[in-house]
């Protein structure tokens, strides 16, 4: 039976629903003049959205009978969600204005993306979960070819759709495996199953559900479509799919590895651990020789994906809530980091994407310098930059949860990391300029750009309300 | 004073500086950064007049605190060590800008923002009293440093800014794991309460160890310290003069600060492998100083020698000893930016290092060759110079602990002597050879005003110590008694002769003698 409060609590989700299928109408009478007007209108569906989310933390957690979970943790990845899936709409249009005309259709697509999301991080049940993630996948392969002239598009589009339904095969036969021998497709349900010890066949499920999940977050080993699929997809969609969807799946394997699977901690945990090393590793060590800067941010968030996996790898309500915490400085460093990329446009206003052509930035684009490399420096994990401390809150969990040695090494593997981020800034700010580029960036760019960089820069200010945040989420889940 | 956050201030002002000068242009940028510097000298001046060197006052004083940032907090406070260290930076500062007056010509507001950014972070670390808070400052240099080599170094500038930049990450980021696991057993980020903490002496080995990573690199210590000449050869002069006059303090400071009262029975277990590197340091380092033929590099491989005898004076687990390690980082910060300063004026002249193509100086820049033979001097310990009262006490220190490492580290000064003068003569005595080394004219006023100072310092340290003794007496006699039931027995069984009271010294002095040949015979 649906009860008014299972309704209140899957507001946001309706609210989107309502305006995605709202502006697709007007999309398809209006057609591409109405670019502008659904753009605005889906940031201002995206906010709404947000403001519904402590109407719909009020009326959880639990919703339909459990399928749906709209608890703490659910509202803090949705918060990052929406507010990612918003700038990646900002920051679009003059990107696509090159290209042709805009199109109507992407934030539209962005906003089911966005639906899909949420259904992933408030997923109670396994057949939840699925959908939401179908649903976020499909609108993403469609993103991916959304320049359907430019061969490299098409190509990423295919690439992931192929790779991502193999993916979603393999999350299948998990969660198959995991009902057949537990009896449940319920978070809650499986986690009591799991209580009495963990068979083959139930291990088997759990090992095929992370194998699919890993694919989502493209963590090593299964991280082999990212680097294209971020090259080829339009920059405004590639700064979606580091953003939005990381969080959303990262919100999903934490709780899935937590609620559904925490009874089977020890044999998760050397899995996640594994993972975490190898994407550190992978990460960092190729990233190294790339020479187009979408690759090397493709590489750049396998790695990051990495660090955020050692929270989870901890166990512990303090390890969820640095995941989380991690996630969230991410976002931010990423949509900046990007909206210094998609300001590479040279004196004719066609995009660039080689790191050599950022030579001599320092001297022509002064600010965009400074801020692109305030988020290299950032996201290398230097002091007294924000992303210091995502990295020092996983680390600190995996430390108090007694992995010493996995810190030590993890941190360890960041100084590798850190020779390809300081590539960018010394091409930068050492090396002679090269061609210029188009002298001014464009307003919204500027201000998302702005906000990123002072929020990376004064971060620690947040940190109180950070702590706050992030804890009360993990609390959700223990 | 009391209540007012001077040690914020004192971080505000070049902080509100450098965001000025990034927005202005060169001529501007160049006072800005002086005003702040000089500044930030004379609240350096009122701290150091307002701090209490009584022996009942507080360890440590001006303490702020401000829990702003969650897990940690914005404490700061000072002890007689810290102080010291402050003023070294402080009074450092202006000479480093003024030196790059004219140096530098090419986007003077960036690098004069990356300088005040830096004094920042040497004030914070000297400051911190909440262990992240630290690491942050610490950590956070690495960031202007980077830049200041990279953009306005010479030649090789680019991998000089990576290897200096990389190397002191990886040693870092290890006391970033080890100070968390402290925090976590400790359940306090308090750097006072951490010093006076008892850890476990098993985990003790490895915390240690974690942390000498950091500060052995830093110092630097043989042999991670292949990083430190590539960076001085490549930074701009004022970039080198801050290098080796503060950021190399940091790694004594640590040792000071965390190493040696947080891990007492780890420093005691692990001080023979500190002593073993700096002996090799003193005696390996300094005879590759003597083969040099860049005077930069010269320096640099100094620098190291000096240092290693910072830490074993630290390692001496003696108040001589920690006392005389305190006195050479003071001095050899002098010493050593002021030795930079006399590299740079001429390299400002003739734009080469090479020491071969320089000679008989002292013929047609004879104000140069004073100062520089002053320098020269302090830096070989002559007596009467800062360098000799560091170096005098930080060898009685170690004597006490162990004769032999004292036995090898002493041949450090005579080494020191050797390649010291060896440079002197190349550069300032002789033939003029050179013809356009010989057409170079004395030092300006500009010139003048930078070294005239320094030179004061280091005949002021040298002449009466006591003025810089006397702040840090007390919390080194603290650290010394933390330490006391830790310290290696020693080898040297000093025996000390009554004490004979002054008015009768006079009149007994010769049976006096006779009482030490006796006692030392009977040894």
């Amino acid at each position: 039976m649906i009860d008014s409060a299972s309704l209140l609590a899957v507001l946001p989700e309706l609210v989107l629903t309502a305006g995605g299928l709202i502006l697709m109408l007007i999309a398809a009478y209006g057609g591409d003049k109405s670019a502008r007007v659904v753009n605005w209108l889906s940031v201002l569906t995206l906010i709404v959205a947000g403001v519904s989310l402590s109407c719909s933390l009020a009326h959880g957690p639990v919703a339909f009978d459990g399928l749906v979970k709209a608890d703490a943790f659910s509202v803090f990845a949705k918060a990052l969600i929406y507010g990612a899936a918003a700038a990646a709409i900002l920051l679009a249009p003059r990107y696509f204005a090159v290209g042709g005309v805009p199109r109507p259709e992407y934030p539209v697509l962005i906003l089911f993306a966005a639906i899909g999301m949420g259904m992933m991080v408030s997923a109670g049940d396994m057949l939840t979960l699925y959908v939401g993630l179908e649903m976020n996948s499909l609108a993403s392969y469609v993103l991916a070819s959304f320049m359907r002239q430019d061969e490299r598009s098409s190509e990423a589009g295919l690439k992931y759709f192929v790779l991502g339904s193999l993916a979603s095969g393999i999350l299948l036969y998990g969660t198959a495996l995991l009902y057949g021998f537990t009896g449940s497709t319920s978070f809650d349900g499986i986690a009591v199953a799991l209580g009495d010890g963990v068979s083959k066949g139930e291990l088997f499920g759990l090992v095929f559900v992370l194998a699919g999940l890993a694919f989502k977050i493209s963590a090593v080993p299964f991280h082999m479509w990212t680097p294209d699929v971020y090259e080829g997809a339009p920059t405004p969609v590639t700064t979606f799919f580091a953003s939005a969807p990381k969080v959303a799946a990262m919100g999903l394997i934490v709780r899935v590895a937590i609620e559904a699977l925490g009874p089977a901690g020890l044999d998760w945990q050397q899995i996640v651990i594994f993972v975490a090393l190898a994407s550190i590793l992978f990460g960092a060590v190729a990233a190294i020789g790339q020479t187009n800067i979408k690759r090397l941010m493709a590489y750049s968030s396998i790695n990051n994906v990495g660090f955020a996996l050692i929270g989870l790898a901890a166990g512990t309500p303090a390890g969820a809530a640095a995941t989380m915490s991690y996630m969230a400085i991410y976002v931010v460093m990423t949509i900046g980091a990007f909206a210094c990329i998609l300001q590479m446009r040279d004196a004719d206003g066609k995009p660039v994407e080689t790191i050599a052509s950022l030579a001599g930035l320092s001297r022509s684009r002064k600010g965009l310098a400074a801020a692109l490399a305030i988020f290299m420096f950032s996201m290398a994990g230097i002091p007294p930059l924000f992303g210091f401390w995502a990295k020092f809150l996983v680390f600190d969990a995996a430390v108090a949860a007694g992995l010493t040695a996995l810190a030590a090494f993890g941190i360890a593997a960041s100084v590798i990391g850190a020779f390809y981020y300081l590539k960018v800034i010394k091409t930068m700010y050492f090396d002679e300029p090269a061609d210029a580029y188009e002298a001014r960036g464009g307003a919204v760019e500027n201000v998302i750009l702005t906000a990123c960089a002072v929020v990376i820069v004064f971060g620690y200010l947040l940190n109180p309300m950070l702590d706050k945040a992030s804890a009360a989420a993990a609390a959700a889940l223990f | 004073m009391d209540g007012f956050p001077i040690l914020s201030l004192m971080m505000a002002v070049p902080m509100a500086g450098a965001i000025a000068c990034l927005y202005s242009g060169a001529a501007q940028a160049r006072m800005i950064a002086l005003v702040a510097t000089l500044v930030d000298l004379v609240l350096g001046v009122v701290l150091w007049a307002h701090f209490d060197q009584s022996g009942t006052a507080a360890q440590w004083q001006f303490q702020e605190y401000a829990p702003i940032f969650g897990r940690f907090a914005w404490a700061l406070g000072i002890d007689g060590i810290a102080l010291m260290l402050i003023m070294l930076t402080v009074f450092l500062m202006p000479i480093c800008i003024g030196a790059s007056w004219l140096a530098i010509e090419k986007r003077v507001g960036e690098y004069m923002a990356a300088f005040l950014f830096m004094e920042v972070l040497m004030i914070g670390v000297f400051t911190a009293q909440d262990l992240y808070l630290f690491y942050i400052m610490f950590e956070a240099g690495l960031i202007p440093m980077y830049l200041i080599i990279g953009i306005w170094g010479g030649a090789d500038r680019i991998y000089a800014s990576y290897k200096f930049f990389l190397y002191t990450l990886l040693g870092s980021v290890l006391m970033l794991i080890a100070m968390m696991w402290m925090v976590h057993d400790a359940g306090t980020t308090d750097i006072p309460t951490l010093m006076a903490y008892n850890f476990d002496p098993k985990i003790q080995i490895w915390l240690w160890l974690a942390f000498f990573a950091s500060f052995a690199v830093k110092m630097p210590m043989w042999p991670v310290h292949t990083w430190l000449p590539d960076a001085h050869v490549q930074a701009p002069t004022a970039g080198s003069v801050i290098l080796a006059g503060v950021l190399l303090k940091m790694g004594g400071y640590g040792f000071i600060r965390f190493s040696l009262p947080m891990f007492p029975e780890a420093s005691a277990q692990l001080a023979p492998l500190v002593w073993g590197l700096s002996m090799v340091a003193v005696v390996y380092t300094s005879l590759v100083a003597l083969v040099q033929s860049d005077m930069k590099k010269l320096i640099a491989y100094s620098s190291v020698a000096h240092m290693a005898i910072v830490t074993v004076g630290l390692f001496a687990f003696n108040q001589a000893g920690i006392e005389g390690a305190m006195m050479v980082m003071l001095g050899h910060g002098l010493v050593s930016g002021a030795l930079f300063l006399c590299v740079g004026v001429i390299y400002d002249r003739l734009h080469t290092r090479e020491i071969a193509r320089y000679g008989g100086l002292s013929i047609n820049m004879p104000k140069y060759a004073v100062l520089f033979m002053l320098f020269t001097m302090a830096s070989v310990g002559l007596p009467g110079t800062s360098n000799f009262v560091g170096e005098f006490l930080s060898l009685m220190g170690i004597y006490q602990a162990s004769s032999w490492v004292a036995l090898v580290c002493t041949t450090g000064i005579i080494l020191g002597a050797a390649y010291m003068l060896y440079l002197y003569r190349r550069i300032c005595y002789g033939d003029q050879k050179n013809a356009d080394a010989a057409a170079m004219p004395d030092l300006s006023m500009r010139e003048v005003w930078l070294l005239a100072p320094i030179a004061a310092a280091v005949l002021w340290m040298g002449i009466y110590p006591e003025s810089f003794l006397s702040p840090m007496r007390s919390d080194i006699r603290a650290l010394e008694a933390r330490l006391a039931s830790a310290a290696p027995a020693g080898d040297s069984k000093i025996k000390m002769g009554p004490a004979i009271p002054a008015a009768e010294a006079h009149h007994e002095e010769a049976s006096a003698m006779s009482h030490e040949e006796a006692s030392g015979e009977a040894h």
